[in-house]
């Protein structure tokens, strides 16, 4: 087994997808953890359950929820808490993870993870539902940075400032999404680059990179939608390699959910974060 | 910003924009907007095409999207585990006008439903041969089975079995005929069994927790107790067995 008291290793990771197993039983070099996103592990039995039996005895795992709503209105979900919980005491992962975003309202669970307003409001809710999560899981989480498409009227604090507060009251991690800032960057007329540089690195504990498509907003302007469904863009290794050059070697997950690739793909694509994890000389 | 309006606007096209939804220059916008509701949509249509693979085939990917558009707005799931989301949806066929003339539909749907609760359903290991063979020449009519909790029954005035062995096994086009199937895992895979006369009632009886002597009386007509029998026992579905 491993020691988790550190968290994941500084490493490439990758999201784990079933088709997968048996290429990384077979051979993982050089993603050395994997990534399952929770929801997808709390059915009773099966197959799912059967192979992740099998991979946390060789791998550090992350789990990543992406159905809490954390952002929500309304209160957390008790059950969905004690599912986690669950789940984290069965696998003992080396990190959890949630977003900055809410996703069920009134009963619908909506499958998105959608944008909150930045204010004091939004901090009081996502910082006690953060605490609650800590409380209930026995262990520190890390939030994760949004892509987002629209603003608020309302928002009266920058991301960065937002998310170092909510850090700050709870204690949390933060889970650095490049791609993310990328996106949001230029889907808010921000300059990622800034961005990374006002971001608290010394309490990122995960990196995710993924990809994203280009679109355009009401007005013709660029508009980029976060898809998960490609390779990682030269812009967003570039903004990586400024992260890793600032703050030394980080766990790094290649987030690739939808139309997923064959393993030798996904590999070269945690290949490539080795080597800037790991420069050469 | 009010979660409610917005997640009414993202399940309602006809729905007004929350107010102070904008674009980084404070314009209103729309087409932003419409990247979630468009997210929605989509990520729930491939859940559940990703959970009725077998209506997809009937109805086409085209028009089963278009369908499953009205059905997540009329039924966005309940839960935050969606591997299982779409119950609703063989009740939803049944009034859905575009097909409601296609009865088999629903049952077709109902099967793709319990294959995939079969596929998340509790491990359970098979009674071991030896705990059979010392029950032959006791009481057998007075034993209750317990079955695994991967099995399903699907019982339908349509042919439900051959419409399914059609579409994924390359079967002969299909007659018309009631059929009920069965469900079996017998590791991680679940597949449908064509049941023989009389083999829903009995497998309901001893689901209900009665006899094999009473589940045997349920039936109607003439039963293959040894064909039955033998299905359940391939499928490693027979986990227990209790005076």
């Amino acid at each position: 087994m491993f020691d988790y008291a550190q968290g994941l290793p500084a490493k490439p990771g990758v999201g784990y997808k079933p088709q997968h197993f048996q290429a990384i039983l077979d051979n993982a070099n050089p993603v050395g953890w994997l990534e399952i996103h929770a929801e997808n592990y709390m059915g009773a039995g099966g197959r799912p359950l059967a192979q992740l039996r099998h991979l946390v005895e060789r791998f550090p795992i992350s789990v990543h929820g992406v159905g809490l709503s954390i952002g929500g209105e309304g209160p957390l979900d008790r059950d969905h808490l004690q599912r986690l919980r669950h789940l984290c005491d069965w696998l003992n992962p080396a990190s959890f993870s949630e977003h900055l975003a809410w996703s069920t309202h009134d009963g619908a669970f909506l499958n998105d993870l959608l944008p909150v307003p930045y204010t004091m409001v939004t901090l009081a809710r996502v910082a006690d539902h953060i605490d609650e999560v800590q409380e209930a899981l026995g262990r520190r989480m890390l939030l994760e940075n949004p892509s987002t498409y629209i603003a608020f009227a309302e928002t009266a604090m920058g991301e960065v400032d937002f998310l170092s507060e909510v850090a700050r009251r709870t204690g949390c991690g933060l889970l650095l999404d490049v791609n993310n800032v990328y996106v949001s960057g230029t889907n808010q007329n921000y300059d990622p680059v800034g961005y990374l540089d006002a971001f608290p690195l010394h309490l990122v504990g995960e990196v995710h990179l993924g990809g994203h498509h280009e679109d355009s907003d009401d007005h013709g302007k660029r508009l980029l939608i976060d898809s998960h469904g490609a390779e990682v863009l030269g812009p967003v290794w570039e903004l990586y390699a400024r992260v890793i050059d600032r703050a030394g070697p980080l766990p790094t997950l290649i987030e690739w959910d939808n139309d997923v690739p064959d393993w030798p793909e996904l590999a070269a694509e945690a290949a490539r974060a080795a080597r800037i994890l790991e420069p050469v000389g | 910003m009010n979660q409610s309006l917005f997640a009414a606007a993202l399940l309602d096209p006809d729905a007004p924009l929350p107010r102070g939804i904008i674009d980084p220059l404070g314009r209103p916008a729309p087409k932003r907007f419409a990247v979630y509701r468009n997210t929605v949509a989509s990520s729930l249509i491939d859940a559940l095409k990703a959970g009725f693979p077998t209506l997809v085939k009937l109805l086409g990917e085209e028009f089963f999207s278009a369908m499953a558009l009205v059905f997540l707005r009329a039924h966005p799931p309940k839960s935050r585990i969606l591997m299982l989301y779409g119950g609703d949806l063989p009740s939803f066929l049944e009034e859905f006008q575009p097909v409601a003339h296609l009865g088999y539909l629903a049952d077709i749907a109902r099967v793709d439903q319990a294959l995939r609760e079969s596929y998340h359903s509790a491990d359970s290991a098979p009674l071991p041969e030896a705990d059979f063979q010392q029950l032959l020449g006791q009481d057998i009519a007075a034993l209750r089975l317990t079955l695994a909790p991967s099995l399903r029954l699907v019982r339908s005035r349509w042919p439900v079995a051959s419409i399914f062995a059609a579409n994924h096994a390359g079967g002969p086009a299909p007659k018309p005929a009631a059929e009920d199937v069965v469900i079996l895992r017998p590791e991680f895979d679940p597949a449908p069994h064509l049941l023989p006369t009389g083999g829903a009632e009995f497998i309901a009886g001893l689901l209900a927790g009665k006899t094999l002597g009473e589940s045997l009386d349920l039936a109607t007509g003439p039963i293959d107790l040894a064909a039955i029998l033998g299905l359940l026992i391939a499928g490693r579905a027979i986990v227990g067995v209790t005076k």
